[in-house]
């Protein structure tokens, strides 16, 4: 069991952690016909905007309520009636995700009551669903405020039913944030090969995936899960979790629906993919198809060709915990050794990380480990690029936010397939590369001749600062 | 920050937008607003200044989604990209220990990165719980020595414009005026060519654009004391007071520093821009003009002659092939006029401009550089560009990054022109980037087949045969 070693400092140098209200947007991004409005100042929104935007290169639906001075100190209760009137009467959404920030949680709104009140005041719209929750950005980090939404989806929008299971083909998918559109749907692949129909929720892989559209423009989500979808979860044969951030609403949907629910804390790696495909052939009843049977030799193929990479590579990781313990377990599992493990806040699954500690805090942490530990792979958001230079050594990207790189967003991670591409893309940062030998110039050699640097060699589009 | 602190800076009386409604600093509409909040605006004016240590204090929210997302380069220190943050915790602002942690912070900061100073950014949760961000700072520059400066934009205060001025207003008070310049380095002294001192202000260094101009000031006798703020130095921002001429470069932003600048030092200004041929040699000569010194004009007008032919010539061959496209421009403020100037530099037709934030002044200004029947623009909604993009026969879509996957998603040729790209089109040797990436994005072969349907989309006709023809 790994130690975690708190925070130690009063600044945080080159911040690691995003917030619990930009999580919570992200989770209602997931959702069809819905946009989030932060109940805040207007700067929250706009940096949680251009945060998604750089990220995902996707326009991204996300208000605020504006709160100025005098709504601040005066009450801003009527920012949160009329921000959610607006939106009702310009877009029609089906849902608006309502999360607070710290400044509104520091004036001590109450959410729900405002959500109340607006149903009151305007029963025109009550088609709009709205979800509230309560996402400061004192405490926690994305992985957090997502999870909470996703809690708080469940709790406005599946009722108390005992219907479990009259839907026999249909599965639910609880995703943790850890996952990007193009895990979610390798995930959907996975499930329709037995036969079966995903939920998922939320479902960002098909609002945010990146595809082109007929219609121009939409001041709502392209895609996501359907509020019908989501009302119906309490039908369904099973519910699968992805991510123990997600441990509380699952809690919530079995409560609320009595459907069986299988957990998982990710889906890297050989070992986490078997237990996975168990779960789908003992639900459905169906034998493990032979594609998927022959994508798993494959990927066990790559490990083999791999390992000379992958083995004794000392490995740094920051990243939010479930995507944390994930990358650590996957590579510990293919030999390599991991030197610095940060994360942004507490969770109850890093005791599972594969270290001695973890370290809660920020970028200069790992920088700082990553060194001590001779680092030879950082492995983290795009923020890490300088702290790879710094260091010497390659980046890969992962979590959140990925601004310099094309495609990082909607990187397959999860799988067969996905394992096996990531094996292959670390040890082409290593492949061919000289050992750390210090270059000797004899001295019977032209001197004026320039040293040529040690480079790191750009593979698999993968490195790159 | 006071009520009546907030209406001064609101009320700049050097802003043209005084004379009509203040649309850069409206009052925010909930569930219907786009933009930065004061925050943002102050953070952005002063961040560039590169070896300060920059330490926004408050909760993850406000430095967490935004640091080190600025295209400015420093010739210099990085110290300035490197993020800062007192990342408040729950037990932090129940127990009211905000202040002792920023001051610990300021501490670590010195101690670790030894910065030229120490820059406070207040937020909004801070802001509420009361944290007395002024006598921190007073404490901290006493404690240690390292000028620390309070900048006090909660995001609640109001817009990013509000932002910017905080900001320079936090400048004028902590920090212009606080040093004496150095001398001229004796080796930098040229026979016949008098060294006169100017500043720049709200000039950013976007993409390291300015270096693309700089060695024209130096060619000129012209030493930049101070760029506020980029690739700025601390100890530089301290002298600004000594120049003999400000240039505003970007918009409103921080003209309250220019006109404080002309009050309180008796420094005159002028407001320009180096996007396009036209514009920076304009520039140049209100340098001149202002300094009213008879040789420097004379050089400027040969440097100015030799420039412009050389780049002219330059763009020729890209000027042929961009000439006559439409361009529909969306872009905030004093660009509006400043890039319509550029691209009419390359015979390009601009047959639209937004006209958000710009002032009545701006308006006149585009009025007389593009003719009566120009069409402005006032709804910057995805839709209403769109829409425009179409009743104007337009090629392309200049705009700021938020807009980009706008058009990419209609399809559309697109240009970024905003604080965040990733080249820098200022000046003369600007302009043959500029061109580059017009070019590029127009003459693009897959626009046509991203706009083609699907093959299958359209049934084959009965009969006609797989792969017709071979």
């Amino acid at each position: 069991m790994a130690e975690i070693l708190k925070r130690a400092k009063a600044l945080a140098v080159n911040p690691l952690k995003a917030s619990q209200p930009v999580g919570a947007a992200l989770a209602f991004l997931g959702l069809k016909n819905a946009i989030p409005m932060l109940h805040g100042s207007q700067g929250c929104t706009a940096f949680g905007k251009v945060f998604f935007v750089r990220h995902f290169r996707e326009p991204i639906p996300l208000q605020t309520t504006a709160m100025d001075q005098v709504s601040t100190i005066m009450s801003a209760d009527e920012n949160v009636i009329e921000g959610l009137r607006v939106i009702c009467e310009k877009n029609k959404p089906d849902v608006i995700g309502l999360p607070t920030t710290g400044l509104s949680e520091v004036q001590g709104t109450d959410i729900r009551r405002l959500v109340r009140e607006f149903r009151a005041l305007h029963p025109q719209f009550d088609s709009t669903a709205v979800v509230p929750v309560n996402t400061p950005d004192y405490t926690g980090c994305l992985e957090t405020g997502f999870a909470l939404a996703v809690e708080a989806i469940i709790d406005t929008l599946v009722e108390k039913s005992a219907l479990a299971g009259r839907r026999r083909k249909q599965v639910n998918v609880l995703a943790s944030s850890m996952l990007t559109p193009g895990d979610t749907e390798a995930i959907k692949e996975w499930i329709e090969a037995f036969g079966l129909r995903p939920v998922l929720l939320p479902d960002i892989g098909d609002s945010l995936d990146g595809h082109l559209v007929d219609v121009e423009t939409t001041p709502l989500t392209l895609g996501g899960t359907p509020k019908s979808e989501i009302a119906a979860m309490g039908e369904s044969v099973a519910t699968l979790v992805i991510g123990r951030s997600l441990a509380k609403a699952a809690d919530l949907l079995k409560e609320r629906s009595g459907v069986p629910d299988f957990r998982f804390d990710h889906l890297l790696g050989l070992a986490a993919c078997d237990a996975f495909t168990m779960a789908l052939a003992e639900i459905s009843g169906q034998p493990v198809p032979a594609r998927i049977d022959r994508q798993r030799r494959q990927l066990q193929d790559a490990m083999v060709d791999t390992h000379f990479m992958t083995g004794f590579l000392r490995v740094a990781i920051a990243a939010d915990a479930d995507l944390l313990v994930g990358l650590g377990q996957f590579l510990a599992g293919v030999g390599a050794e991991i030197v610095a493990a940060v994360a942004p806040a507490r969770a109850e699954v890093l005791a599972e990380m594969p270290v001695t500690s973890v370290q809660i805090g920020d970028l200069e942490d790992m920088e700082k480990l990553a060194r001590a530990g001779r680092v030879q792979l950082v492995i983290s958001n795009s923020h890490a690029a300088q702290s790879a230079e710094r260091l010497g050594v390659p980046l890969l990207r992962a979590g959140f936010p990925q601004y310099d790189w094309v495609g990082g967003y909607t990187r397959t991670w999860v799988g067969y397939r996905g394992a096996r591409q990531a094996l292959f893309d670390v040890a082409n940062l290593f492949l061919g590369k000289p050992h750390e030998i210090p270059v000797h110039r004899s001295i019977y050699r032209d001197a004026s001749e320039p040293a040529t640097p040690a480079r790191s060699p750009s593979g698999a589009g993968l490195v790159g600062h | 920050m006071k009520p009546a602190e907030i209406a001064e800076l609101l009320n700049e009386p050097a802003c043209a937008h005084n004379k009509k409604e203040k649309s850069g600093c409206a009052k925010t509409k909930p569930g219907a607003t786009a933009g930065g909040c004061s925050f943002d605006g102050a953070q952005i004016a002063l961040l560039p200044v590169a070896d300060v240590a920059h330490i926004v204090h408050g909760p993850i929210a406000c430095a967490g989604s935004s640091w080190d997302n600025r295209g400015t380069r420093s010739s210099g220190p990085t110290l300035y990209r490197i993020g800062m943050t007192t990342d408040l915790t729950e037990q932090d602002v129940i127990m009211g220990r905000g202040e002792k942690r920023l001051f610990h912070a300021i501490k670590q900061a010195i101690d670790d990165y030894a910065p030229a100073a120490v820059f406070l950014y207040s937020t909004c949760v801070p802001a509420l719980t009361g944290d007395d961000m002024e006598a921190v700072a007073k404490a901290a520059t006493e404690r240690w020595g390292t000028p620390v400066v309070p900048v006090d934009c909660a995001g609640f205060y109001g817009t990013k414009n509000l932002g910017n001025r905080i900001a320079g207003e936090a400048m004028f008070r902590h920090v212009i005026g606080t040093r004496e310049p150095d001398p001229v380095p004796a080796s930098a002294q040229r026979p016949g060519i008098p060294v006169f001192d100017v500043n720049l202000i709200g000039e950013y260094n976007i993409a390291g654009e300015f270096w693309h101009v700089a060695p024209l000031f130096d060619e000129l006798g012209l030493r930049i004391l101070c760029t506020l703020s980029g690739d700025a130095r601390f100890r530089e921002l301290q002298t600004m007071h000594r120049a003999k001429v400000s240039m505003v470069v970007c918009a409103k932003a921080l003209l309250n520093v220019a006109r404080k600048l002309e009050t309180d030092f008796g420094m005159p200004y002028f407001e320009g821009s180096f996007y396009g041929i036209t514009d920076t040699s304009q520039a140049l000569r209100d340098f001149a003009r202002l300094i009213g010194d008879p040789g420097l004009s004379l050089r400027t007008e040969h440097l100015i002659a030799r420039e412009e032919a050389r780049i002219k010539a330059a763009l020729a061959p890209w000027a042929a092939r961009l000439k006559d496209k439409r361009v529909l421009l969306y872009t905030g403020g004093v660009k509006s006029w400043s890039v319509v100037s550029a691209l009419q530099d390359l015979g390009m037709k601009v047959v639209a401009t937004g006209t958000n934030k710009s002032t009545e002044e701006d308006k006149a200004r585009i009025r007389e550089i593009m003719g009566d029947d120009t069409k402005m623009i006032t709804d910057g909604s995805p839709k209403a560009l769109l829409q425009a993009y179409r009743d104007h026969r337009a090629d392309i879509l200049i705009a700021g990054g938020r807009n980009l996957y706008t058009a990419l998603k209609a399809r559309i040729p697109f240009l970024d022109i905003n604080q965040e790209r990733k080249f820098g089109y200022a000046g003369y040797d600007g302009m043959l980037e500029l061109v580059r990436q017009l070019a590029l994005t127009l003459e693009a072969p897959v626009w046509q087949q991203v706009r083609a349907p699907a093959p299958w989309a359209t049934p084959a006709l009965t009969g006609e045969p797989l792969a017709a023809g071979g």
